[in-house]
This record gives structure tokens, sequence and C-alpha cells, in this order.
């Protein structure tokens, strides 16, 4: 083990290393390039033992991922924004194919207008695809998610592909140090490549011909089953590879400040940090809120809310993208395990396009929340804007104003 | 390169009894030659086309091929992947084929071929050209020819056929050629030589289709013999620089010689709105002019 300083995306690739893939195919996108430049460097001067096909577009970076991947090697893209929209069809047919595959997203907004800054918008437009999604808070847990991605993704009672999101810039771009683990230790924590299937001349197999109606319902259940206990599989090699690293991080959530809470902030990603934070000023303002974080949005950590929640007055969730006419993608995730009951609810949408949101902000839309629960009871309210006041001056010309009750 | 022997091919039964192909299907004639051609050792990589249909109904398979299929648009960048897949396995025999049609090739794959030919991925690339997408019901591709009824050009397409060989020759592949189903032992032939070499291969294989085209089912190989008898799909292949007219097409390069156009326009049914219009049917001669325009142009350029 080492102690390496580095970017989320440096960490990325490094993880990618030691996890020995054999074939990479990206295609460039700020901010998921220096990924790109990292493993090109790596293939070039053989530090990996792999292949690095420069495609001529992101429909194509999966597209070969995923044949290299079915002829029997483990495979690697990486992409953000457009770019995992524009493979979006390949994103399906990788999980409908049952093909073991990791994909780190580098999450940003998503045009017009064009933005190159984070928010979770591209990410969460994979929500309903079959891939496990996995969010980063650090570039620590970047190198430790890659490495257990291909893992999982690997599991027999898995076999889904699996997607690794780290904000863009906030960590792809930001250094920080990074306990990198030898070549060896990886060795022996990662089996061999294994998968449901190889195309090849030896098996004679066949993927994807057409299937009747109701084997094609049966394989989407067995999708369906699939995540439900990629649930326990997560759940294992985060503590197994605790054992072996020191790092472990609480499965699907990792909860802060829970335990004796009453009121949850809940969102995924790096601004967890600055919502922690929060949460410890809170104390010292004497108001109890625990944090917890989102790690896997997809299987989506259903038995972990509801534990929660059943102790919670109330639950703020933080967005970093909508689904418009409608609320945050965590948000409706969470009213749906919850149920629109007894628990308050608030959906604060914030950070699109890259806003800073800090602790401050955390913390003053959580005060305003609790206030109004210890006033008024209940408090159910699904889309709340969050505009910090402080950035409101850099606004030249308004398409809007925001509304009365969103700040 | 030995000449192809039709008795020395083999004799196994490739396209199974209960595949999905309507009568008369020059795609599983292609697909037949394939397998004789080359033997066990390919995998098929198959975008969305008949040929998706074709194979069969899961949990069976009427072709015998171990195949992959894959999204509309990437077929040449997931076969790049799976020949990079077996290279790293050590695999090196296997060779990965991709069996695509006109649409996939011409229009909405054409990407990712470009792609797979500048990076010279090592792949077989055939287009099985039946000048429409057919699948859909019919509809109007680039590979279209000029004046052909589809349901999308309803009084016949404007616009001429699109070059796709011309387009990856321009790329600098180490093989181009195009065959036809009327001509099995030629296409063999090309299959097998393009197999032997490492790079990016392409093959453009003009396959009518009785369906698309309005022509009685039984005449799938005689039309498409018309089409090189008629100059108007010229069979020739581009290796290492050089262009070379193919046996079967040899005596057509002399116009005199030609098999009079309308004789292959009359039997198709897709061109009855044409056939007492000398404009157009001025037009397609002109496009077949331009053919060998392009060929003599290429061929001069050998040795050079």
């Amino acid at each position: 083990m080492a102690v390496k300083v580095l970017t989320g995306n440096h960490a990325v690739a490094e993880a990618v290393r030691l996890s020995r893939v054999k074939v990479v195919s990206a295609y460039p996108i700020t901010p998921q390039t220096t990924i790109v430049e990292k493993l090109s460097e790596y293939i070039e001067k053989r530090v990996m033992d792999a292949e690095m096909i420069r495609v001529e577009s992101e429909h194509s970076a999966l597209a070969a991922a995923m044949g290299a991947a079915a002829a029997g090697v483990r495979a690697f893209t990486a992409t953000s924004s457009h770019g995992l929209l524009y493979m979006h069809e390949v994103v399906w047919w990788v999980a409908g194919a049952r093909i073991p595959l990791v994909m780190a997203v580098v999450t940003r907004a998503i045009g017009p207008p064009w933005n190159i800054h984070v928010d979770h918008q591209d990410i969460m437009d994979q929500r309903d695809t079959g891939w496990i999604i996995a969010m980063a808070e650090d570039n620590q847990e970047v190198l430790d998610l890659v490495i257990q991605a291909f893992r999982i993704s690997e599991d027999p009672r898995v076999y889904l592909p699996v997607m690794v999101g780290l904000d863009g810039f906030i960590l792809s771009h930001t250094s920080a140090p990074v306990d990198v683990p030898d070549d060896t230790e990886v060795d022996s924590w990662l089996p061999p490549r294994r998968q449901p299937y190889v195309i090849s001349p030896e098996t004679g197999l066949v993927m994807g011909n057409i299937a009747p109606d109701e084997e094609y319902f049966l394989m989407r259940y067995s999708m369906h089953k699939a995540m439900e206990k990629a649930r326990d599989v997560i759940k294992k090699v985060d503590i197994d590879y605790g054992e072996t690293f020191g790092r472990s991080y609480g499965g699907l959530i990792e909860c802060f400040m829970c335990n004796d809470a009453d009121y949850f902030i809940l969102l995924t990603g790096s601004w967890a940090g600055e919502a922690k934070i929060a949460a410890k000023k809170a104390r010292e303002i004497g108001y109890r809120i625990g944090v917890a974080r989102i790690r896997f949005i997809r299987p989506w950590p259903r038995e972990e809310l509801l534990e929660l929640s059943s102790r919670a007055k109330g639950v703020l969730v933080f967005d970093r993208s909508i689904s418009f006419g409608s609320t945050g993608q965590l948000f409706s995730d969470t009213a749906s395990t919850l149920g629109i009951g007894s628990t308050s609810m608030i959906g604060v949408i914030a950070g699109l396009g890259g806003v800073d949101v800090t602790a401050e902000d955390f913390l003053s839309v959580s005060l305003k929340f609790i206030e109004r629960v210890e006033e008024e009871g209940r408090v159910y309210e699904p889309v709340y804007w969050h505009l910090p006041e402080r950035v409101r001056d850099k606004i030249v010309k308004p398409v809007m104003p925001l509304s009365r009750g969103d700040s | 390169m030995m000449a192809v022997r039709l008795k020395e091919l083999p004799r196994r039964r490739y396209g199974q009894p209960g595949n999905a192909a309507c009568p008369g299907c020059p795609e599983t004639m292609g697909l037949r030659y394939l397998k004789m051609a080359l033997g066990d050792d390919a995998v098929l990589v198959v975008p969305a086309s008949c040929i998706s249909v074709i194979q069969g109904i899961y949990p069976r398979s009427g072709i015998n091929f171990p195949i992959l299929n894959t999204v509309f648009a990437a077929a040449a960048s997931t076969a790049a992947g799976m020949s990079a897949g077996f290279r790293l396995r050590g695999m090196d025999n296997v060779k990965v084929v991709v069996y695509a049609g006109d649409g996939g090739t011409a229009d909405i794959g054409l990407q990712a071929i470009s792609g797979a030919a500048e990076r010279n991925d090592d792949i077989l690339y055939i287009c099985v050209d039946n000048e429409a997408y057919m699948n859909t019901g019919i509809q109007r591709s680039s590979a279209t020819p000029y004046g052909a009824w589809t349901t999308t050009t309803v009084t016949g397409k404007t616009e001429q056929k699109k070059n796709v060989p011309l387009i990856l020759i321009s790329h600098g592949v180490p093989y181009v050629a195009t065959a036809s189903v009327g001509y099995p032992l030629d296409f063999i032939e090309k299959v097998r030589k393009a197999s032997q070499i490492k790079g990016f291969k392409y093959i453009h294989l003009l396959a009518p289709c009785p369906i698309g085209w309005r022509f009685d089912p039984s005449l799938t190989a005689k039309m498409a013999q018309l089409a090189v008898k008629t100059g108007f799909f010229p069979l020739y292949e581009y290796y290492k620089g050089k262009l070379t007219i193919s046996p079967p097409s040899r005596p057509f390069r002399d116009p005199k010689r030609r098999t009079p156009l309308i004789e292959y326009l009359k039997l198709q049914g897709r061109y009855r709105h044409i056939l007492n219009d000398p404009n157009a049917l001025k037009r397609i001669e002109e496009y077949i002019d331009e053919q060998w325009r392009w060929l003599n142009l290429l061929e001069s350029t050998n040795g050079h």
C-alpha cells in the first residue's frame, strides 16, 4: 500500500490498472478525459497489459467494451454527460445481455445551455437501465468503488454491469491523498474474470436474438432479482474489502451521526462532505441532524432507509437533478419507500449546473425545514428550489425569478 | 490464392430448416456461403437487421454461427471489441465477422464503420445490401438506387445509391470487395482471402430481396446475376492499393457486352413506374457509367 496524491480521475485509472482490465475503449469528454489519457499512457508504456480502443463515439465506446467482455475479458469505459446520453441505447443492451462490465461516470450537467460542471442529471437518467449505480464521496472511495465494482459485477449472483459515479471537477479534477493498494493485494482480493457466457466458436452461443414475449418478461424479472441479490453482495464486498484494505463504508448507504438523529439529510455524491459539516454545526446549536449518504442508487437502499425513517421526524432529500414535472429522482425513490405517511419530507433541488452548495446552505435549508415541522406538525413538500442568496449577484439575465417558498 | 472449386466446398447444411427467412431470401444464401468459406472459427456480430429475425427465436437458432447481436449503429465497434478480446485471450484464430444490412452500414452504422476502418481493427465487415430497410417493411436507405419504389419513396427514389465500398477504399483499409449472391464461388473466394488478412476488411454483398424488390422468389440468384451482367453492380476487389475487376464482371466492362438494363429492371416491381420513362432510365444508365468511371480511374492508378 502506498499513499499517492491523486485526482478522482487518476484514482479511477489506478483502480482500472489494479483490476487488470484487458480492454479499455473510450471517447473523450470533459471532465472524463484525464481518465482516458492516463489509461492510454499506462497501456502505451506497458504499465498495463491491455489494449486501448480509441473509438469514434461513446456509443461505440460501450459497444466495443461489450464486444470485448462478451469474448471473455475484463473491459472498462468511462464517460460523462452527453457522452453517457449518447451511449444510452448500449447501456440498456449491456445490462440486458447480462455482461459484467464497469464504467466510470464523471457526473456533469446536460445542455443546453452548455455547462461542464457537476450535477447528477446524467447518471440519474440511467436509473432504469439495469445497471448497478454507485456514487463516490471522495477520491479514496472512487478507487475503492471501481475495484469493488468488478467483484460485484462479476459475482454469479449478480452478473450486471456497474456504473461508478464521481462528481465532475469536485472529485475528477481535485487532488487528494489516496491509499493505493499493491498489485498483489488486489490480485488476491479480486477473483479472475467470471461471466455468465462467452460468445465464441467453442461455446457456439447466440446472444440477443428474438425472444418470445413470455421469455422476455422472465429475463426482465431475472434482472430485477439479480439487482435484489446484489444488495447482499454489495454489503459483503464492502465488509470483505474493509477486512483486507481497512476501509468499509457501510454498504448501500453511509450513515453519519444517524444514531440519535431526529432529522436526516439524504443525498448522494461529493456534496455529502458539506452536509456532514452542516450536521456537526447543527449539533452545536441543539439540533440532531444525521446524513444518510446514498452510495448505491441502484439497487435502491430500501431497507436501510425504512430503518432510519422509523425513528425520524423529518427527511430532507437533496437532489442535484430533477425529473421535470415530478420531483428530484432521489426524492421520488425516497417517497415511494417511506410512503406519504407521517414522516415529514422535503425535496430540495440544488446545485444544478455546478452551483456551489456549502455547509451553510445545508444548515439554513435544514433549520428552516425543522422550524416548519415543529410548527406545522407535518410537512410534505416534494419540490423546493434552492439557489443560494450569495450567488445571485452573479446572475446577469435571469430567465425568471424563484417562486415564493423556494429559497 | 487458389480459386474456389465447387466440389471442394463442405457439404454440411448451414442454414437449418426452420429459420425465419422469407422464401428466396438472399441473406441466408450469403450466410451459407460465408460458413462454407470460413468453417467453424467465425463469430458473427449482427446489428438490427433481417438477420436479427432470420437467426430464429430464443432458445434456439437456425444458423450455425455463434452470434453476438448488437445495437443498430454499433456493429463495427462491437466487433472491434470482440476481436481485441479474442486477441488478448490468445485466440487469434477466431474471425470476427459483422453481417449487417445496408441501413446498418450505409446509414446509421457508417460512423462506427469509419472508426473501425480508420483504426484498422481486425474484423471482416460484410454489408448484405438489399437496397432498403427490408426488415421494417421496405423503406428507402441511402443504398436504395435511383428510381426504386419503397414505402417512403412511393414515386421512386430521387437520389442515387451511396457508394460505400468507395468510401472504405478511401480509408486506406487493406481489403475492400464487392460480391453478389449470384456468384457464390467469387464471394467465397473473397471471404477466404479477406479472412487471411490482418486488419479491416470489407465486402459489399449484393442481396436482391424478392419482397422489397417485388420479384418472384425463384429469381433471387438470377436477379443477383443480372445486376452484374447489366454492369449495374460491378464485382471487384481492392487489395494492397490495387483494384482488380473480378472475373464475373470482366466481360461487362465493355458496355456492348452488357445485358440491356431493361432486362434487369422489368423483372422488379419496384421499377414498374419508370419502365416507360426515358429520363429515369437515362439516370440509371448514368449511374452505371459513373460506377465504371470510378473503377477505371482507380485501376489506372494501380502500381503507382
